[in-house]
């Protein structure tokens, strides 16, 4: 025995090997929401066929939602029509549909772990590249194009060459502050943003065995950033407990039978990886970026690196900073910030809320800033509120919005003015990605919340007791 | 969908050294609100490419008149970023059918595998000795030879080869797409299905 548990969950999924070619892949589960998936039905529409596997399929809108006043009709006609097409695919095709309203409506990636959809063991896709977020239940999860989404549904398979494997340990006692968000962008300040294109990621050590599922969900959320196809982390009892019980996770006699499964979804001790990292927790510091990619981040006690310290080119380092309007070694902390962004597939999950509020509570609203915090979900939304976090927003000032992907890709008027700076908990930091014009500095919930009372970059730290 | 069949493409080419080019750029989220493939080409590198005033900048390449052709020439890790397949939709529609880097994304280069577009990766070295033929001489043209994978500059005569998956290769040079492979093979498929656990 030495297979990685990355080679168990893709062998156990090769319906044909093709000589020379990739592999037809099986896929599990497919996530659809409304931008990438109306071509594709389209597409079947075309060739005269139905989605194959419908029972397999789940589709929820996300991507170009309002945040306010979801009850009413979508004002922007292109979202609106997108939307209706959703809608309207899912019930020719018998696809469960999770709509604006709907209790189970949400960020794709928050309610298919939410919902049961995402088992260990599983094979997922979806027309986003954060798809990545599933491998934290030992899944292989991936994003995929239009063109795929089409194969999925028609087929139920796609064709991909079997990534290469690499492995990510970090091992150690993680700082004050220290979130997941942190654990993944320092990992991808150390690689870059190609540092794993080819790559099929496996996280371990003792950091990812203690990290909670929401935890491991931001972590392989943001493998995308650094190249990868996806990450994942075995399961283990954690895992087992979180799905337990969900709406769509087996039950009974079928749960017994699949919990000996997944309870093999581990790496053999012999097994190798084309390639290996280890990272000591102790050398994370609380993050955030400076640049206009995921991979120009540091801690955030540093200074701008100089041109001839970072892994990238010249010619984008350079165009970089001009973009944000930094110069190299300044410090980011001071800097000033216009809005602060909670929320997305990254960091939209209760465990992010429950962080922002530890360093609000007590505290106001920064007068200069504009804060979109965004719920994952409605069951996120829900917890917020039963939980007591909600009061303590609505004391310090901030206000709570309906759940979507908002503001972390800008599809609907959650946008950042041009020249404006924003912290975000969100995965992208590209030029005009919150916005045209607009500029953001990625960072975890507490980051974030430091910036939203103090009304600049702040150190977390500083404000903890 | 089927598209085009790619055998050997020659013409001149459109400069973009510039690295990490991510799919943002390639065409930015407010843009992604169609329900059907087209018109993407016009917003093709919308930010960098028109002022906010919707005035086209002339100082970037794809607004160049002294550039034209079939091919984007990008700096390393090219493609970068999100799944949006919009992004292959918007080189495509612009008229490219190939697009020649040191590197590239995943996603980006499966996708546009999956729509005729023929993703060529070369050597650093090589892929700045093609940057300063086309400054040099706009009009130099690049031959790319897909039966026979390779790129060759046609000013210097300097080649090198690339690689392409033998089954993605054969896609291409027929026009075929794997959804027609696929369907071809559907009782295997559900035969497989019997035996998922869940």
């Amino acid at each position: 025995m030495n297979s990685t548990l990355f080679d168990k969950v893709w062998d156990a999924h090769v319906v044909r090997k093709i000589e020379g070619g990739p592999d037809v892949f099986f896929i599990d589960r497919h996530l659809i929401h409304e931008v990438t998936s109306p071509v594709a039905f389209l597409g079947l529409k075309n060739r005269g066929i139905k989605v194959m596997e419908p029972q397999r399929t789940f589709a929820t809108a996300d991507h170009n939602t309002p945040t306010i006043n979801q009850h009413l009709p979508v004002e922007d006609p292109l979202s609106a029509n997108q939307l209706k097409a959703l809608e309207e695919n899912s019930k020719e095709h018998g696809i469960i549909h999770w709509g604006l309203g709907h209790e189970n409506n949400g960020i794709v990636h928050v309610v298919g772990p939410e919902n049961g959809i995402t088992l260990p063991g599983a094979t997922i896709v979806c027309g986003d590249s954060h798809t990545s977020t599933h491998g934290a239940f030992g899944a292989i999860a991936f994003g995929i194009g239009t063109s795929e989404v089409e194969m999925v549904l028609s087929t139920q398979c796609i064709m991909q060459p079997k990534p290469k494997k690499m492995r990510i340990n970090v091992e150690g006692k993680l700082n004050k502050a220290v979130t997941p968000k942190d654990v993944a962008l320092y990992i991808i300040s150390q690689l870059s943003t190609s540092g794993a294109t080819g790559y099929f990621v496996e996280y371990a050590g003792n950091v990812f065995e203690e990290m909670s599922m929401e935890g491991r969900m931001t972590v392989c959320n943001l493998s995308i950033e650094m190249g990868a196809r996806g990450g994942m982390i075995a399961p283990d009892q954690k895992t087992f407990e979180y799905i337990k019980g969900r709406k769509f996770t087996p039950k009974g006699a079928d749960w017994d039978k699949a919990m000996e499964y997944w309870k093999t979804l581990k790496t053999d001790d012999d097994a190798t990886f084309d390639k290996e990292y280890t990272f000591n927790a102790a050398d994370i510091e609380p993050m955030i970026t400076y640049g206009t990619n995921p991979g120009m981040g540091m801690g955030i006690s540093n200074h701008i690196p100089s041109s001839d310290e970072v892994k990238d080119g010249k010619a984008t380092y350079e165009k970089s900073l001009k973009y944000m309007n930094y110069d190299q070694g300044d410090s980011m902390i001071g800097k000033d910030i216009d809005f602060v962004f909670v929320g997305s597939c990254t960091n939209g999950r209760i465990e992010d809320f429950r962080a922002f509020a530890s360093i609000v509570k007590g505290k106001k609203k920064a007068d200069n800033v504009t804060a979109w915090l965004v719920p994952g979900s409605h069951k996120v939304e829900a917890q917020i509120r039963e939980e007591g976090i909600l009061d303590i927003l609505t004391e310090s000032g901030f206000d709570l919005r309906e759940p979507g992907c908002s503001a972390c890709l800008a599809m609907n008027d959650d946008k950042v003015p041009a020249g404006k700076y924003a912290v975000s908990t969100s995965n992208r930091n590209f030029e005009g990605r919150q916005g045209p014009g607009s500029r953001t500095l990625l960072a975890s919930p507490l980051v974030a919340a430091a910036a939203a009372v103090t009304g600049k970059v702040t150190d977390p730290r500083e404000l903890m007791s | 969908m089927a598209y085009d069949k790619f055998n050997i493409l020659q013409t001149s080419a459109y400069p973009l050294p510039i690295e990490n080019v991510d799919t943002d750029q390639i065409i930015p989220a407010r843009f992604l609100k169609a329900t059907e493939r087209k018109g993407f080409g016009d917003n093709l590198f919308r930010d960098w490419r028109y002022s906010a005033d919707n005035s086209p900048k002339m100082d970037f390449p794809l607004n160049d008149p002294k550039y034209s052709g079939k091919i984007l020439i990008g700096g390393r890790n090219f493609g970068s970023g999100s799944s949006r397949e919009h992004a292959a939709w918007a080189v495509y529609d612009f008229g490219f059918r190939c697009v020649i880097s040191s590197f590239f994304a995943d996603i980006f280069k499966g996708n546009c595998l999956n729509i005729g577009v023929l993703p060529v990766q070369v050597s650093e070295e090589f892929l700045q000795e093609i940057f300063e033929a086309i400054y040099d001489n706009p009009n130099t043209e690049i031959k790319v030879d897909l039966p026979n994978q390779t790129v060759t500059l046609m000013s210097t005569g300097k080649s090198e080869s690339f690689e392409i998956n033998s089954y993605k290769k054969q896609n291409m040079l027929n026009g075929f797409d794997d959804i027609d492979y696929l369907q071809n093979m559907k009782g295997e498929i559900q035969e497989f299905v019997k035996s998922r656990p869940f």
